[in-house]
Formats: structure tokens, C-alpha cells, sequence
């Protein structure tokens, strides 16, 4: 079960969208890039990142579009985050109350953005789901939400917010037991134009390399205090 | 058996058979083998279309192909909706063109704009390409029509793929080809032989050469088409993109129609 104890993912909910980044663990060298991704689309306004089994977490994915495909199929519009929650949160308790299925091993936080602004939502393997402005799974998600905790994030916009959240991921990292990462960042909102996509490569690579020089300063003034 | 089952379920409400599959009190006695109460009548297909659209036309040119379709949604030979918006915008390289019954379109609709959302989703560089667009829509109305139940329809399929125009055609009974000019309907008699002169006359159409030759053809339809319509978006795909304009409306001319015998 090399999918159990996942890197952190973290999610964090700003005034005009949505940011998700990832700690994708590389097990092994020998592993494509970009190979198991934990970030997806459920519908063009949907996004969602888990953390846990990654082959239930595909399932709920599955589950999820499913949900978001027939709510357009019947009301011809995009359904609303909070149902879709709702709907997959419902499933996923299900799967608690019998004795022939055993529970998700998945926590997922699902996002949109709409002319009502952004949501976001938690989804735990219980079943139980609630909105959040910041929230982290997986591994470090203890270390993560007091990182989260520090920020004004409902004064932020996204571009400041994907730097902050390529930086937790960056903090939260533990570089003596898990060696290599892949930092996966996604957005929606107002820039995407109500999108969720992936954070496009230039500002990626700026928010990354933030988040790296962040680091080291950090680690030098921890130094100096020596 | 059907009213046993009730009996047994609302036992109180339903009074049972008189005896074991004889009739209900103040029923009567289905004698076996002559029961015509619970056989399956059938169901009846589609059998003509209900708001129908007309001609939709497709050129290649030099570096993209051009489609065009007017806008009325004709009920029989009324024109009772004047816009029915009917080339579909698939993504940046392909287009969508509908004739026949508005309906079908409508729903055939739903479920490619679905389809394409999904696509998008899985986020992997792969799009609907119009030869797959159209080769999945032969499958669609191949396997509608084989079950005696057709989408009355006929598409034109349009775009680019790698770097090369395509256009393609299907309809209701699954019958499709891929052609430089194409059209449907009342436009494949009357604009058809002039999108091939076009083409023949000039095998490098530009895009501009294009728009006018599928105007003029869109003017010829609404002066002789009786379900056709002045009001018309037209689709340009190229290496670019796609893009649909409109409504655009047919400069016609009837000056000269009082000395057409039958016209008043």
C-alpha cells in the first residue's frame, strides 16, 4: 500500500478564488513526471485535491463528475459546489454504515468559483464535510494549518496566495524522511475566469522559487539564533 | 397476476379474484391465452421530424473551411422560430453544423458539450478532433437508425486537424463521406454545384474568396428555399482557431419579383 501516508495537500480559500497545492511524494526515481497526479477536475468550475488511497480517491473523482454531469444534464447548468458536497459526502458515508464495503481511505478537499465567489469544502472518510478559508490533509496537515492559520487569506487575492501555498508546501516538506517532491498547484476564480486549471508554468515557477528562497532565509536566521 | 399482487399489498382496498386467476368481483373472466389486456402494444419511433431547420453549408479554403446555416426553426411549413442558433462551437478546432429536426439537435447537444467537458477535464493535451467528432456521430445516427429510431438529422462536421482542413458529412441513416464542398438539405441541390465551381475555378480559395462565395450561396437559398431565412451565422475555422459570427442578415433584393409568374 505505497499510497498510505501521502504528502500533504492544502487548500486555502482567498476574496476572489481558490488555491490548492500539493507535497506529491516521488517514491521512486523511476516514476514518469507528472505521473499520479492529485489534483483534479470534476467540471470545468470544480476542482479537488485528496489525500490518502489514491485509488479511492480516483473512484469519489469518478463519482464526483458523474454527480456534476447529470445535475447539468437535468438543469442545465453547472452544479452548485455546496450540492455536489453534499451529493459526495452522502457517498462517502454510505460506504460507513455496511458490513460487505470498508470506508474511503480518502480526505478531499473539493473548490469553485462562481458569481457568488469562491467555496471550498472538506470532505472527511466519515462522511462529514465543512467549508473552510484554509485547510490541509495528508501527512503534515497538523503542521500545515498552523502555517494557514498565520495568513489574512480573506483579504488575499490568488497570485498572493499561490505563493504562500507553494511556500507551506515547502515548509511542511520533510526532507529527512521523504526525499523528493512534486509541488502540484492549481487554481480557480476571478483570473481563471471561474476555471479550475492547473497554475500556468510561469507562475509556477515564480511562486516555487519563493518559496524556495523563503526557506533558506528561514534557514539561515535559524542559524544566526544558534 | 397484476391484481393479485395488489390484493395482496392492499388486501383491504382491492378485492381479491373469486378464485385463482379468475376475474375480480364485478370484473370480467380473461379467458387464458385471449388476454389482450396486459399485451404490449408497441410504440411508435419518430416518424417525421417536429421544428425542422434547413440547409447548412461547408467549403474548404487554403488554410480552414467555412460553414454557414441560417437561423429559422420552421413547425411544417410555418416559420415559427426565428432563432435557432445551430452551428455549435466544439472547441478551437472544431465546429458543429445541424439540419433537420431542432430537437434532436438540441439534444444531441447536451450530450457533446458534456462529452467535451469531460475531455477538458482529464486535462491530458487530447481534444475532439473533427475526423473523431465525425466519425463518433456516424456511430450515434448509424446506431439510432439501425434500432428504427433516428436523430432526424443531418450534420456537417468542420475544423482542422493537423494543420489541414477537414469537412465531413452525416446523416439520419448514417450514411457519411468527407468532401471539399458539403451541404445538407435544400442547399445540396441548389448551393452545391456553386461551392464546387467555386472550387473548381480556384483550387486556392482564401478565406475571404470563401465567405463570399458561401454568402452568395446563402442569398441564392433564401430567395428559392421556402423554409429558409435571412438571418445567418456563419463558422470560420482556421489554423487560429474557431470562431462563429453573426446573426448576419441576407441583403436581398425583390424589386423584380412581381414579374416572377406565381409570386403574388
Amino acid at each position: 500500500m505505497s499510497s498510505i501516508g501521502t504528502g500533504t495537500a492544502i487548500g486555502i480559500r482567498g476574496k476572489d478564488g481558490v488555491v490548492f497545492g500539493v507535497e506529491k511524494l516521488v517514491t521512486s526515481k523511476l516514476y514518469e513526471q507528472g505521473a499520479n497526479k492529485r489534483i483534479f477536475n470534476i467540471d470545468r468550475h470544480i476542482g479537488v485535491t485528496v489525500a490518502g488511497l489514491l485509488a479511492d480517491a480516483r473512484q469519489l473523482v469518478e463519482r464526483a463528475k458523474e454527480e456534476s454531469s447529470n445535475y447539468r444534464f437535468n438543469y442545465g447548468s453547472p452544479i452548485p459546489l455546496q450540492h455536489m458536497t453534499n451529493r459526495l459526502s452522502m457517498y462517502v458515508h454510505a460506504y460507513t454504515l455496511h458490513s460487505a464495503v470498508r470506508p474511503f481511505g480518502v480526505s478531499m478537499i473539493v473548490a469553485s468559483y462562481d458569481d457568488k465567489g469562491p467555496e471550498m469544502y472538506l470532505i472527511e472518510p466519515s462522511g462529514v464535510s465543512w467549508g473552510y478559508y484554509g485547510c490541509a490533509i495528508g501527512k503534515a496537515k497538523q503542521t500545515a494549518k498552523t502555517e494557514i492559520e498565520k495568513l489574512k487569506m480573506k483579504d488575499m487575492t490568488m497570485e498572493e496566495i499561490v505563493k504562500e501555498v507553494a511556500k507551506i508546501i515547502y515548509v511542511v516538506h520533510d526532507e529527512v524522511k521523504d526525499k523528493s517532491f512534486e509541488l502540484e498547484l492549481s487554481w480557480v476564480g476571478k483570473v481563471t475566469g471561474g476555471k479550475h486549471q492547473m497554475v500556468p508554468k510561469e507562475i509556477h515557477v515564480a511562486a516555487e522559487k519563493y518559496a524556495k528562497e523563503a526557506l533558506e532565509e528561514s534557514d539561515d536566521s535559524d542559524e544566526e539564533d544558534l | 397476476m397484476a391484481s393479485s399482487s395488489f390484493a395482496k399489498s392492499f388486501g383491504s382496498f382491492v378485492p381479491s379474484p373469486l378464485w385463482g386467476n379468475g376475474p375480480g368481483p364485478g370484473q370480467f373472466y380473461s379467458f387464458p391465452g385471449n388476454s389482450t389486456l396486459n399485451q404490449n402494444t408497441g410504440s411508435q419511433r419518430t416518424l417525421a421530424p417536429a421544428v425542422t431547420t434547413t440547409s447548412v453549408l461547408g467549403i474548404k479554403f487554403k488554410d480552414g473551411v467555412v460553414l454557414a446555416a441560417d437561423m429559422l426553426g420552421s413547425y411544417g411549413s410555418l416559420a415559427r422560430f426565428r432563432n435557432c442558433s445551430r452551428l455549435l462551437n466544439i472547441n478551437q478546432q472544431t465546429v458543429l453544423g445541424s439540419s433537420g429536426d431542432f430537437a434532436d439537435f438540441q439534444f444531441l447537444t447536451s450530450i457533446v458539450e458534456q462529452r467535451v467537458i469531460e475531455e477538458e477535464c482529464l486535462d491530458d493535451g487530447f481534444k475532439y478532433t473533427p475526423s473523431g467528432l465525425h466519425s463518433w456521430l456516424t456511430r450515434v445516427l448509424y446506431n439510432r437508425r439501425s434500432q428504427f429510431n433516428p436523430l432526424w438529422n443531418t450534420y456537417i462536421v468542420g475544423g482542422m486537424e493537423a494543420d489541414k482542413p477537414f469537412l465531413g458529412y452525416v446523416n439520419m441513416i448514417g450514411i457519411a463521406y468527407e468532401a471539399d464542398t458539403v451541404a445538407s438539405g435544400f442547399g445540396s441541390y441548389l448551393a452545391l454545384p456553386m461551392l464546387r465551381d467555386a472550387l473548381e475555378k480556384n483550387k486556392n480559395l482564401d478565406e475571404k474568396q470563401a465567405v463570399d462565395v458561401i454568402q452568395r450561396c446563402m442569398k441564392l437559398l433564401f430567395y428559392r428555399d421556402a423554409r429558409s431565412f435571412d438571418k445567418y451565422e456563419i463558422a470560420i475555422v482556421t489554423k487560429k482557431g474557431a470562431e462563429i459570427q453573426g446573426p448576419l442578415t441576407v441583403e436581398a433584393n425583390w424589386d423584380i419579383a412581381h414579374a416572377v409568374s406565381g409570386y403574388e
